[in-house]
């Protein structure tokens, strides 16, 4: 009989990550509502991939696959990877993507749990370093008269396994710009924030559409909240760290930088700041520790996003963060009970 | 009523099922002696007792049968009278499993009194040494579990501000305290009153779970009986490990014991209510430490209930008086649910800190899941009530790092195994740090091994060169001593050469003429 203590545990590794991909099925439904199934088949290609590559490198490393892969992090990364990927990414790309952040950002590093990068983000920074024009391809969302045309399955299959439109459709009939990737535009173009975002494709918080995903994120996010699976410091304190210094340069310049709210409801925001940011392995640990590391993250997305030369800057933001989790934790250290300060 | 004073909290912590309902369900049952007794010499925290008996020799109810060997240890008693049959080792309830020295009585079924204390009801009248010896003599241990010889707790502090009395039985099973305080609240408050005038403290606070109303109600009771002013009950909320000395008194002070210092250092003395009630019956009947109450619960016993068991019964007879095993019984332990011994037998006897016998079924205590990888997640530090990081130490442990993982405190962990409760990789991580902390003990042992040894081979090489060099010394007055020998044997062959040579020049000369 084992040593104390007799009560085992409520929760599994298993059942954490199960949580997150559960939290992740109302947003999943808003993208394919918006943007066609394209995420679909991102997710299938980047889930079989990343699987694949978890379970090779587990081999290799002579460990027992099953109870590694029943873990469920790969299908993690890989939905994470894909929910980043714009609808209509060929499939090498994202097996590309998949498959780097398995390898090279998880396993060769010693597998789950001592990974000092986010495998995610590992693997999305890669392609969008190396496949700039496929990454930032992305559809105007349905429902709103933006675009001509929305892919269907077929035509969106198409595209995923050729690379290729199929005959009769053409980029400038479907692409639209995020609503970060417009006001970079506009900006340029000397033309206001204001002026930018009245704008057709820009919605009451974010741009039409993708504010939606947005707010079915956040809702995921509560629903992690209260199942305990994450707690509150990390999405809190990224929101904030992005809220505040958007807040005091939009009332500072209001005609050069947007809303507060635009940064929050645009781009990845909510689900780094409730699905990237959080993921425990790669994030500092003590509840100090990870006041500072999500509100770091949430100020360099909105540096990037402001002077960077990225629309968005949530991969850049977490990775540099990810790199400074070990002199957080070093200086967050909590004071031991009875002894000094 | 005074006004609900003031409390605090303690960092994490777990809200646990009590698991109590079943065994608080019918008061204290009087458990009669059985037919042989076990007491192990060592049932307290300190050097073992010695036995003062020799086989055959016949003792009666509460006659001394051992005494402390050192100055931290606690006299052992005869529970009932009869014959000391066996002084040798047992299976005693030990992490290690290992037999240990016992006293072994065969009872003569007459229960007959030994008179060789006399009640103390005039306590008031009496110093505090006189009390002390008292409780000493009648080998009062803390009952809370952690049975360190009482008289050594409350001898020689001075300046204490508050009394403090450990009701808060936190753990998961264990109701023992809860029952002693709905049943025998007066015994409590004797404790309380006899230990307030040795240590000269004028205040008392009982602290009690709030989801104990019965006992808090009985003890409001006793506390208005006695007409005790200086006695306050106290609720707090139940939390584990809030029965943790040092937790309590941060909930009900807002001070920190400090980490290499004890209560007493900031003013407070904390006991368990169960002590006090030993002390009570030590001090005010003349009665030593031969029984205690014991909670025997759990899916696997017929009737679970508290019993007060004489010390040394065997746990075996403990569980037939309340109704045997059940089908489901699948496990044995001394203790609660997370802190408790796994019994290999049930031949092991109740000791002084028994507090609870968990029969559990497969239910209850499950199969430990196949672990995984920490995935830092943090929990364990979340409700660490010690304010560690559970994750770096096992971290450390594990990669051997034993000097890292005391930076990180290894050593004010407190056991109460609640990282492992919340751990979703299932990392038993309290057996890591069990193990950490082996580990350093033992090296630390060596290390002064080691120091010894060195200091034994310098002295050893210092006492040679000695010897080499007085030698060498003795060889050179030697050498010298001959040398000047030698140089007489010259001046003497030079001396007689001389004569020789007048001789012979004399002859010669002689020769000439």
């Amino acid at each position: 009989m084992a040593a104390p203590p007799h009560l085992r545990p409520t929760t599994t590794v298993t059942r954490v990550m199960g949580d997150v991909l559960l939290a992740l099925l109302p947003a999943t439904v808003a993208w394919v509502w918006y943007f066609g199934p394209g995420v679909l088949f991102n997710m299938a290609v980047a889930a079989a991939v990343a699987v694949g590559c978890e379970a090779g490198c587990v081999a290799l490393r002579g460990r027992d696959v099953r109870h590694q892969l029943a873990d469920l992090s790969a299908l993690v990364t890989a939905v994470l990877l894909a929910f980043c990927l714009p609808p209509l990414t060929p499939w090498w790309i994202t097996a590309t993507g998949a498959a780097f952040a398995i390898v090279f950002a998880k396993q060769l590093y010693g597998g789950l749990g001592f990974n000092p990068f986010n495998p995610a983000m590992a693997g999305y920074v890669v392609l969008l370093v190396s496949f700039p024009e496929e990454l930032t391809r992305w559809l105007a969302p349905a429902g709103f008269d933006l675009a001509p045309a929305t892919p269907g399955i077929l035509d969106t299959l198409h595209v995923t396994v050729t690379g290729s439109l199929p005959e009769g459709l053409r980029w400038d009939a479907l692409a639209g710009a995020t609503p970060l990737d417009g006001l970079r535009t506009g900006l340029s173009q000397m033309r206001t924030v204001g002026e930018i975002r009245a704008a057709a494709p820009f919605g009451s918080l974010g741009g039409r559409g993708w504010e939606w995903i947005s707010n079915w994120v956040a809702i995921g996010g509560c629903y992690l909240l209260w199942r305990r699976v994450i707690r509150w410091h990390i999405p809190v304190a990224m929101l904030l760290g992005l809220a505040v210094p958007a807040t005091f340069w939009w009332l500072l310049d209001p005609g050069l930088h947007p809303p507060p709210t635009f940064h929050l409801f645009s781009g990845a925001t909510m689900l780094c700041a409730f699905f990237i940011a959080t993921d425990p392995v790669s994030a500092a640990t003590s509840s100090v520790g990870r006041l500072v590391y999500g509100a770091g993250i949430g100020f360099l997305v909105f540096v990037i996003r402001s002077w960077g030369g990225y629309p968005d800057g949530v991969g850049f933001a977490v990775l540099l963060m990810n790199m400074a989790v070990p002199a957080i934790d070093q200086f967050t250290r909590p004071r031991t009970y009875g002894h000094a300060g | 009523m005074p006004e609900t004073p003031r409390l605090w909290r303690f960092h994490g912590g777990l809200k646990l099922d009590a698991r109590t309902e079943r065994s608080t369900g019918r008061p204290i049952t009087v458990l009669d002696p059985p037919g042989r007794l076990i007491l192990p010499l060592s049932q307290h925290i300190g050097e073992p007792a010695e036995p003062v008996v020799a086989v055959g020799d016949r003792v009666l109810r509460g006659e001394p049968i051992a005494r402390p060997s050192g100055m931290v240890g606690a006299k052992v008693h005869a529970s009932s009278s009869g014959t000391v049959v066996e002084i040798g080792p047992h299976p005693v309830p030990h992490p290690s499993g290992l037999a240990a020295p016992c006293i072994v009585i065969e009872t003569d079924g007459e229960d007959r009194a030994w008179e060789g204390y006399e009640p103390m009801t005039n306590y008031e009248t009496l110093n505090a040494a006189a009390l002390r010896a008292r409780v000493r003599a009648a080998g009062v241990v803390g009952l809370g579990g952690a049975t360190f010889p009482t008289a050594i707790k409350i001898g020689s502090v001075t300046g204490l501000k508050l009394l403090i009395l450990n009701g808060a039985e936190c753990e998961p099973y264990i109701s023992c305290d809860d029952m002693l305080l709905r049943n025998r609240p007066a015994e409590v408050v004797a404790g309380a009153q006899v230990l307030l005038h040795v240590l000269e403290i004028g205040q008392c606070a009982i602290a009690i779970e709030e989801n104990k109303a019965a006992a808090r109600e009985a003890l409001e009771a006793a506390i208005g009986r006695a007409g005790e002013a200086r006695i306050s009950v106290v609720t707090v909320p139940a939390v584990y490990p809030e029965g943790g000395e040092k937790q309590l008194i941060k909930v009900l002070t807002g001070e920190e014991v400090p980490a290499d210092g004890v209560p007493p250092d900031i003013g407070f003395l904390c006991q368990n209510v169960g002590t006090a009630a030993a002390v009570a019956r030590a001090v005010l009947y003349g009665e030593p430490l031969i029984s205690r109450i014991v909670t025997v619960t759990g899916d696997g016993v017929a009737w679970p209930r508290n019993l007060e068991v004489r010390l040394g019964t065997p746990v075996a007879d403990v569980v037939a008086a309340c109704g045997g095993y059940t089908e489901s019984a699948a496990h044995l332990l001394m203790g609660g649910a997370m802190m408790g011994l796994p019994l290999a037998s049930d031949a092991v006897p109740v000791v002084k800190g028994t507090n609870c016998i968990v029969v559990a079924s497969r239910e209850e205590i499950r199969p430990r899941r196949p672990m995984l990888p920490c995935i830092r997640c943090g929990e364990c530090s979340r409700i660490c009530p010690a304010q560690l990081l559970p994750q770096q130490l096992y971290w450390h442990a594990r990669a051997g790092e034993l000097d890292r993982a005391q930076d990180y405190h290894l050593f004010d962990c407190i056991e109460c195994g609640s990282c492992d409760v919340v751990c979703p990789s299932q990392i038993p991580l309290t057996q890591y740090f069990r193990y950490a902390k082996t580990e350093i003990w033992a090296r630390e042992r060596d290390r002064s091994r080691a120091e010894q040894a060195r200091q034994r081979f310098e002295a050893r090489r210092s006492r040679v060169d000695a010897e080499k060099e007085a030698r060498r010394r003795r060889l050179d007055e030697k050498s010298k001593a001959l040398e000047q020998t030698k140089d007489d044997a010259e001046a003497r062959k030079a001396a007689v050469d001389e004569v020789l040579e007048r001789v012979q020049a004399r002859k010669h000369g002689d020769d000439q003429e």
